[in-house]
């Protein structure tokens, strides 16, 4: 039976508070990662090995974190992704709300862009 | 100093679980101003014994081509302090391992008795990042792991003993 949504994210509340030692109630769906939770770029390979064990799913480092698109003179331009680099990331990550970073898509403002909810759709979206 | 937070390897099988013990003596300069009036090893070194441990399991496993670092400590949880004369039972159990770090639980045990639990996350060093090359002078790491007695008993997955890599 595949997992409802109110499963998945239990799961995912539960990785990234023992992740990022955040209490139950700070974890809520429109919670950015790095903003609000506190997150580090090592607890991001933390977090990926707990959703891989908790949901038995492989996760490509690329999905979450990527670099190469957001570090290619191609797709962006004085430190701004261009239109290329925009509908490059939104293949790469349709499961992400990239509406609010598409208002003013700063490469140095990414990094605070994914949301609780964001993980939850990305895991449904790996189980489905 | 030797940076060295485990006397002896009591047991290792590689990709699966080390264990190793630490003796806790009045006589070490960690004790005397940690806590003055009540010596004890601080956590904080319970913790790098395991981790070295751990590190050493991951490394094994990865063939010794790995630059591996403590990355983070997920979790870390003490029960009761450890004192002069105590012997810590370490056990690291690899929990996964990956091509871009792994995880490891550790425990240590005073007289059968939970003392610590912890969770590890080791991650690898690509090259160029924080320092080119091996983490070691060559030879190093062996000489630390033969006085560690850790080739006395190590055994691979197949329960075969392991012999010293040449990479070391």
């Amino acid at each position: 039976m595949p997992a409802t949504q109110e499963e998945i994210f239990e799961k995912v509340q539960a990785a990234l508070i023992d992740a990022l030692g955040v209490d139950e109630n700070e974890v809520t769906p429109g919670a950015t990662l790095v903003g609000d939770l506190g997150a580090e770029s090592i607890d991001f390979l933390d977090i990926v090995f707990r959703l891989e064990k908790a949901f038995g799913i492989s996760i490509p480092r690329e999905d979450l974190s990527p670099e190469d698109i957001l570090t290619n003179s191609q797709y962006v331009k004085d430190g701004v992704v261009t239109a290329d680099g925009m509908s490059k990331l939104k293949s790469r990550m349709p499961w992400a709300d990239l509406s609010k970073f598409e208002k003013n898509p700063r490469v140095q403002d990414f990094g605070n862009l994914l949301t609780v909810r964001d993980m939850c759709n990305y895991v449904e979206t790996k189980i489905s | 100093m030797r940076w060295m937070w485990v006397d002896r390897f009591t047991e290792f099988v590689s990709g699966s679980h080390a264990c190793g013990i630490k003796n806790v003596a009045l006589d070490q300069d960690v004790l005397d101003e940690y806590c003055p009036g009540f010596p004890y090893l601080p956590p904080t070194l319970i913790i790098e014994g395991m981790a070295q441990i751990g590190g050493i399991l991951v490394s094994e496993k990865f063939d010794w081509d790995k630059r591996v670092v403590l990355a983070k400590v997920a979790k870390a949880e003490f029960f009761f302090p450890a004192q002069p004369g105590d012997q810590l039972d370490y056990r690291v159990v690899l929990d996964s391992a990956q091509e871009d770090g792994a995880v490891a639980i550790g425990t240590s045990h005073r007289d059968g008795e939970l003392q610590a639990s912890i969770e590890l996350m080791f991650a690898f060093l690509e090259d160029g990042k924080l320092v080119q090359g091996p983490l070691f002078k060559p030879g190093d790491l062996a000489t630390m792991l033969r006085l560690m007695k850790m080739f006395n008993v190590a055994v691979g997955a197949d329960g075969k003993p392991l012999r010293i890599s040449d990479k070391l």
